[in-house]
């Protein structure tokens, strides 16, 4: 930890820059600020999960008064695209159009009606006079790619932008495959094998604010979108693509958006509202309805694993097998790169003498995938930290052992980092920075492991207790692929405008890039007005998606700070009439070697107005050239009710491994709200369906999200390390907490009642069909 | 037809549909605190008091509220001259995404206005009925217990009614 080095910024807990603003309500998201004249966009959703469109009426809805335009199929430009914010060219499919003469999901779309207000759209909508030839659906992915099997992508269209599998002739949406040593070797030199098979299932994102999307033409005919994004640049890109724009006619904007975890790294509305702005000339509203936020947006792949591992009475690990059949719905975004991330974020953590893991994505007729807080490595915890405490069970050694003689440690590497990528092959690297020992130490004191563990096995008691852990890792940023850039420029008060591409989704990204700016120039975050993002106005970056923001984006900003920290001095220098060398910065002041001190507003405003004059100014950019993983290991206690199935988690332990915390209390604030949504995914959170592939719980009431009043006694430990290639030590945060609830509570509910669990979610019906009770 | 109300202590006057919410008319005129989450009064994003109590502005119909006392977080306080409570929201990383916010600091106004010194689970039944996507609510509890404490032993001065 040579590098470490006294901060007085980083690593301290800011408050979040717009953190009064959003307490007063002062701050604006998409529809909280809409212009004058504004039209209402509803979409008309088919009710059918595979049909095609055999003819479409909209007579009577445009002639009803109000209607401002109608879209079908037939008014757009036919461009395959793929609605996945990916940088360019995609590894997801261009296999979706914005409007088409095929459904192939309940939520799919098939119209889009613009009116004067909500209630004429909804009248229109019913309108719509629509014809469907009904087509056989595949609702199990294991049907997909049977003979003679619906082909979902029959259109001709339907490809890849760059050399990956697919064949949609067979509902092929993606496969991958990685594999090192010899796994039936290794599984024969075991002492105890397990092989099971697992399945996790689809859920959602639910931000709190739904998708919404708001354009408009500017004075000067340009596109303008204002939306509730991820991913900024992508859109302009991708709107530009599907609308047959020049990127030049295009302006993205991102105001406060209300989360997103993934779910917003998608470009859904802003085709369709754009297309709707340039018909009518008027701005244009298109904001989900919750139910429709179900139905038609994106979900969490659910997957089949399946998985064999091995192990010698030592606690050598000899081979691990894992084969995931992945079910992409009726779409394939992030088809490839979720199914090669449950291998690339899963295998490296434990030190596998043989490793072999395919995987293949299919296409389904039901609700789509897409980027999810967790990205593939969620599912894949699942299976890999169940088989590891299975393993430990069979050599009879405690599951924290078997874990801490296993797990990768600092200066090591795996072959997986080199040959899973996203789309491509990845890239090789050695772990740097790594406390996943100490997090282990700390979590296991901290639930009380030793005291907890194995209490109830011998109980016959209805309710017993029991504890459970994993460990985990993720990555930071897609190296070699993912740029991030940044802007500064400084004001005769001594006050800066960080202008950053990098979106601030909740998570409190410009309060940390505030931190890093302040702590590399020498000033305060206050002395900062951050602004994210607008295509018109501030530098690329690819957006918030892939545990990327502080560790990329950081050194992006980190980067231009230096370069302005240099040009002050160079100002002051001159202005003291000193060597640049004899000057330093402390405290928003340059020092000189006699121990004359300039202010910050002084260098600026002599810049500005008095000689030498410049705009003290600059960017930066930024690519990766590793990942390193954050690391965490997790521990739930669960009381079981061996007669109602129900299981309740009584307190929940996590300690992270992120490098340095650049703002703690925002990085806890990371972890607690993925813990939580791990721990609601695990227990209570699924989509439900008829036979017809209609969601029969597309609401709050009966898709159960954990409320205030479910809330376990969450704890939360950070251990530090110090990655030298991040921003001041920082590695990523915001994603590894939730991969960790669903094995940490099956392993708990295991030490509990001793039953495996291998379906997720863990409700009363799994429990007890677990226990034999029905 | 026409609504007269107060909002935030001022009067109001506006002309609703018969079948409007009130989340609608607040934010049609500029009030845009309350947000739609859900529509169907299940996540609290659009919470307000109504004369006082807390009330999903998204299922209360806006004729309901004539001559009523609404007041939403813009009446609180403003970031130039805060409210305790939204203050220790910011304080303790409550805040994330903040589109839950109005609405939880609603909430909390109102449990602190009748009970100014609640204990963890009140605390958590008080909220139970706000959904957070962002937080996992630890940070959120934090802040209406330092809330509380603030407005407990600064009456009179610090803590605005």
């Amino acid at each position: 930890m040579s590098d470490e080095m006294e901060l007085k910024v980083v690593g301290h807990s800011q408050p979040k820059l717009d953190g009064l603003a959003l307490a007063c309500g002062t701050e604006k998201y998409v529809a909280d600020d809409l212009p004058q004249g504004t039209l209402v966009v509803k979409i008309l959703w088919s009710p059918h999960a595979h049909a095609r469109i055999v003819s479409i009426d909209t007579e009577a809805a445009s002639a009803l008064k109000g209607v401002r335009a109608v879209l079908t199929w037939k008014d757009l430009p036919r461009v395959p695209h793929t609605t996945a914010g990916q940088g360019f060219p995609e590894p997801s499919p261009y296999d979706t159009f914005t409007l088409d003469n095929k459904v192939r999901f309940v939520g799919d779309r098939v119209a889009a009606v613009a009116a004067d207000n909500e209630s004429i759209a909804a009248q229109a909508l019913a309108l719509i006079d629509v014809k469907y030839e009904l087509l056989p659906a595949i609702l199990d992915p294991r049907d997909s790619m049977e003979r003679g099997a619906p082909i979902i992508h029959d259109e001709p269209e339907a490809h890849v932008v760059i050399p990956v599998p697919y064949d949609p002739a067979t509902n092929l949406a993606a496969a991958c495959q990685a594999s090192f040593g010899d796994v039936e070797k290794g599984l024969a030199e075991a002492d105890f094998v397990v092989e099971r098979e697992f399945s996790t299932h689809q859920a959602q994102h639910c931000p709190m604010e739904p998708h919404v999307a708001l354009a408009w033409i500017d004075p000067r005919g340009r596109l303008v979108i204002r939306t509730s994004t991820q991913v900024p640049f992508h859109v302009r890109r991708i709107v530009s693509q599907r609308l047959q724009l020049p990127v030049k006619q295009v302006r993205v904007i991102k105001p406060r958006i209300g989360g997103g975890f993934g779910s917003k790294q998608e470009v859904l509305l802003e085709d369709l509202v754009g297309a709707m702005a340039l018909k009518t000339r008027r701005p244009c509203l298109l904001e989900l309805t919750r139910k429709e936020e179900f139905i038609s947006s994106r979900t969490r792949h659910p997957q089949i694993l399946n998985v064999k591992a091995g192990v010698k009475k030592d606690g050598t690990l000899t081979a691990f097998d894992l084969n995931i059949l992945m079910d992409t719905g009726a779409y394939g975004s992030h088809a490839l790169t979720v199914l090669s991330n449950s291998g690339s974020k899963t295998l490296p953590l434990y030190r596998w003498q043989n490793v072999c893991f395919q995987g293949t994505t299919v296409y389904t007729n039901l609700p789509v995938g897409g980027a999810y807080r967790g990205y593939g490595a969620t599912q894949a915890y699942f299976p890999l930290e169940s088989v590891m405490d299975e393993l430990a069970e069979g050599i009879g050694m405690d599951p924290i052992e078997l874990r801490s003689r296993n797990h990768i440690r600092q200066g090591e590497s795996s072959p997986i980092f080199e040959a899973l990528g996203e789309g491509r092959s990845g890239v090789a690297q050695a772990v740097e920075s790594c406390s996943l020992a100490k997090c282990i130490e700390l979590g296991a004191q901290e639930i009380g492991w030793h005291q907890k563990r194995g209490r109830f096995r011998n109980s016959t008691a209805a309710v017993r207790r029991g504890v459970g852990m994993c460990c985990l890792m993720q990555g930071s940023s897609i190296p070699e692929i993912d740029l991030a850039s940044a802007y500064i420029k400084m004001n005769e008060d001594g006050s800066f405008n960080l202008l950053l591409g990098a979106t601030d989704l909740g998570t409190g990204s410009d309060t940390i890039m505030a931190q890093i700016a302040a702590e590399e120039i020498g000033t305060e975050p206050s002395a900062f007005n951050v602004y994210s993002s607008d295509t018109d106005l501030t530098p690329f970056d690819v957006g918030a998606y892939a545990s990327s923001t502080t560790y990329l984006s950081g050194q992006a900003v980190r980067k231009a700070a230096a370069k302005i920290r240099e040009f002050i001095i160079l100002v002051a220098s001159r202005m003291m009439d000193v060597p640049m060398a004899q000057v330093s910065v402390a405290g928003s002041s340059c020092i000189g070697p006699s121990g004359q001190i300039l202010t910050f507003a002084q260098v600026a405003t002599h810049s500005l107005y008095v000689a030498d004059q410049a705009q003290i100014q600059a960017g930066a950019s930024h690519i990766a050239h590793k990942s390193p993983p954050p690391f965490a290991a997790h521990f739930a206690e669960v009381e079981v009710d061996t007669d109602t199935g129900e299981v309740k988690v009584l307190t929940y332990v996590s300690a992270t491994d992120c490098g340095t915390a650049i703002n703690p209390r925002l990085a806890q604030g990371q972890v607690e709200g993925a813990v939580l949504n791990g721990i609601s995914f695990a227990l209570t959170e699924q989509y439900l369906y008829d036979q017809r592939g209609r969601m029969l719980n597309p609401d709050f009431n009966s898709y159960k999200v954990f409320g205030a009043g479910d809330v376990p006694d969450i704890r939360t430990i950070l251990v530090p390390s110090w990655e030298s290639s991040g921003p001041f030590g920082a590695k990523s945060v915001s994603e590894i907490g939730i991969n960790g609830p669903m094995p940490a509570i099956a392993n708990a509910i295991f030490d509990a009642v001793g039953v495996r669990l291998t379906r997720s979610p863990f409700t009363p019906e799994t429990i007890l069909r677990a226990l034999k009770r029905l | 037809m026409k609504l007269i109300f107060t909002l935030n202590g001022e009067e109001r006057s506006c002309t609703i549909e018969p079948d409007e919410k009130l989340l609608t008319t607040l934010r049609n005129l500029g009030t845009t605190s309350p947000k739609k989450g859900c529509g169907e009064g299940a996540c609290g994003s659009c919470a307000v008091l109504l004369n006082g109590t807390l009330v999903n502005s998204c299922i209360t119909f806006a004729a309901t509220c004539s001559g009523a006392h609404v007041t939403t977080v813009e009446g609180l306080g403003h970031p130039n001259d805060p409210h305790p409570i939204q203050e220790e929201f910011v304080k303790a990383g409550a805040v994330q995404c903040g589109f839950c916010t109005p609405g939880m600091i609603m909430a909390t106004k109102a449990l602190l206005d009748s009970n100014p010194d609640p204990d963890r689970s009140q605390i958590m039944s008080a909220l139970d009925g706000n959904r957070c996507r962002c937080t996992g609510y630890v940070k959120i509890f934090e802040a209406v217990g330092n809330a509380a404490k603030r407005l407990s032993t600064s009456k009179g001065d610090g803590g605005k009614p």
